[in-house]
């Protein structure tokens, strides 16, 4: 008896692994059909009477990019500012607290402002495009797309994602000036010099190659981002419980796929 | 019950010839065949379950049959590429059971919105010709108003007025009396009729209420558990003797049969495992 409970165990657990596997594999592949149909829309859509319109993409590059901008300035600044703080008080031990300009140039444009963009944007966008679509998958709405003859990856997900690309990468830049500010403001306070000074040095350690790791990570962010939550919306069933996970769920994926994609990114970049 | 017999003769819009459809390894739908002739008022009656509601979400071409074919317009849905796809689309309308209107559109958007996807028309015909859908629909004067700000009655009507505005061929519509008091579920189908008699159109209408059947049909599909019971007229189905449309027609439930084994197996499924 107790060999057959193992042995069934043993057999549910596999079960569940290979179920959960599946279910993985079934999500990247429709992730990445969604972002082909939605790329395709975008170039093609002129020449099947289906154009991505430019008041929507505009539409969503105000909700997805530029109200994001007073969160990521705030954050991105205090990043910055503690950044220096621990940089300077880890380095003072070595005498060398002036080398926290190079190490904060670097690592925020690198990494940090980037990071810090892509998070806001995942924890705002990311639920709100989530809900949004969920709430329009549950009503119906999706399917009086259908109907229509109105494709809704082209209607819905292109214009996230062309709003996605063009803002991504301006929110990364704007991350990375206010962390290099935030950065800037302690490093006045704490090494006494100016903040000419201190702007100068940070564009001296710099090479474009520093900025245009953050910039195609940030292209990356945006795809992952737009791919995760309109996914999720589209998959939400369940009434309003159902649409509090799957919105739940499109943000913890959305930035656990951008920390992890990140990660990658730099073991490659760093090289 | 309308007056004016359809035109039966010519090649009918609607054919759907064996459907097969499961979900997951249940079986929906059970070799439906049915046709429907152009400017015909066909009403699709059963009971929850009966499969209605799928049948229509396959006439929609939202999932693809497992066996048989559907034939709108004279054309096979499953070997249509994208682009024929759209133009039929264009020429159908549907009016869903909760409205479906976008809830983020002013109720003029909601209309107009048909005609701005697949017209190059301008602004200004755009709006006249949505102003006069819902003028069709009683709705004149509320189109500046949001989904969420309208009655039940009103968000139908409104749908309504989106599935007539490219005017279409087949007009479809799932539940119209559900959630609406009688009286207003009655003015619904005076509305159908009135657009029937309006503009050269095939109507299917998707419902569980007798009532409305009988007064709006011209012919009645009849589906029960996955397959089809009856095609018949009004009256043909009103006289039917087959028990379960009986059943239906005087609101009886029916007594399932017990099986014992069957009964064991479902209350101690899974429940020896661990």
């Amino acid at each position: 008896m107790a060999a057959e409970i193992h042995a069934n165990r043993f057999r549910l657990l596999t079960e569940q692994v290979g179920r959960k596997f599946v279910a993985g594999v079934e999500d990247f592949g429709y992730g990445a059909a969604l972002l082909v149909e939605s790329v395709f829309w975008l170039l093609a859509g002129r020449w099947r009477q289906q154009r991505v319109r430019l008041s929507a993409i505009v539409q969503e590059m105000m909700d997805i990019g530029v109200q994001a901008i007073p969160v990521v300035t705030i954050l991105a600044f205090a990043n910055g500012a503690m950044m220096a703080m621990q940089g300077i008080y880890t380095l003072r031990d070595f005498g060398a607290e002036s080398q926290v300009v190079s190490g904060i140039a670097m690592s925020v444009t690198r990494e940090f402002g980037v990071l810090i963009a892509g998070i806001v944007v995942a924890g705002r966008s990311g639920s709100a495009i989530a809900a949004r679509i969920g709430t329009m998958q549950m009503a119906q709405e999706i399917d009086a797309l259908r109907v229509m003859g109105v494709s809704p990856v082209r209607y819905l997900v292109s214009p996230i994602l062309a709003a996605m690309l063009l803002m991504m990468p301006i929110l990364s830049v704007l991350s990375d000036a206010m962390a290099i500010l935030g950065g800037g403001v302690i490093s006045v306070m704490e090494l006494h010099i100016n903040l000419d000074t201190y702007t100068t040095r940070v564009f001296s350690e710099l090479v474009p190659g520093d900025i245009f790791q953050g910039l195609i990570k940030s292209v990356v962010f945006a795809v992952l981002i737009t791919l995760v939550a309109t996914g999720n919306g589209f998959n939400a069933s369940g009434g309003a419980e159902g649409l509090g996970r799957a919105t739940t769920r499109s943000v913890v994926l959305c930035i656990a796929a951008i920390v992890v994609a990140d990660m990658v990114f730099t073991f490659f970049l760093s090289r | 019950m309308n007056t004016t017999p359809p035109d039966t003769s010519s090649q009918p819009v609607i054919e759907v010839n064996n459907l097969v459809t499961y979900y997951g390894d249940q079986k929906i739908l059970d070799d439906v065949s049915l046709s429907v002739a152009p400017g015909e008022i066909m009403v699709i009656m059963g009971g929850s379950g009966s499969g209605k509601s799928t049948l229509l979400r396959y006439l929609l071409g939202l999932h693809r049959a497992d066996a048989g074919d559907i034939r709108l317009f004279g054309k096979n849905i499953d070997t249509l590429s994208s682009h024929e796809w759209m133009e039929i689309r264009k020429k159908i309308g549907v009016s869903f059971q909760g409205g479906a209107l976008f809830n983020s559109m002013t109720v003029g958007e909601n209309v107009r919105m048909p005609l701005r996807e697949h017209t190059s028309l301008d602004e200004n015909t755009i709006k006249i010709m949505s102003r006069m859908k819902l003028e069709v629909v009683n709705l004149a004067g509320y189109e500046h108003l949001m989904p969420a700000q309208l009655s039940g009655g009103m968000i139908k009507r409104a749908a309504l007025a989106r599935a007539i505005v490219m005017d279409p061929g087949i007009l479809f519509f799932d539940e119209p009396s559900a959630g609406l008091d009688p009286v207003v579920a009655a003015d619904l189908d005076n509305l159908i009729l009135r657009i029937r008699d309006a503009m050269p159109v095939s109507i299917v209408v998707v419902t569980h209420e007798l009532q409305s059947a009988f007064k709006i049909a011209d012919r009645i599909t009849v589906l029960d558990r996955g397959r089809i019971l009856m095609v018949g007229s009004v009256e043909e189905v009103r006289h039917s003797d087959n028990p379960r449309i009986r059943n239906l027609l005087t609101r009886t439930s029916e007594d399932e049969p017990v099986d014992v084994d069957g009964y064991l197996q479902r209350l101690t499924e899974g429940a020896m495992r661990f």
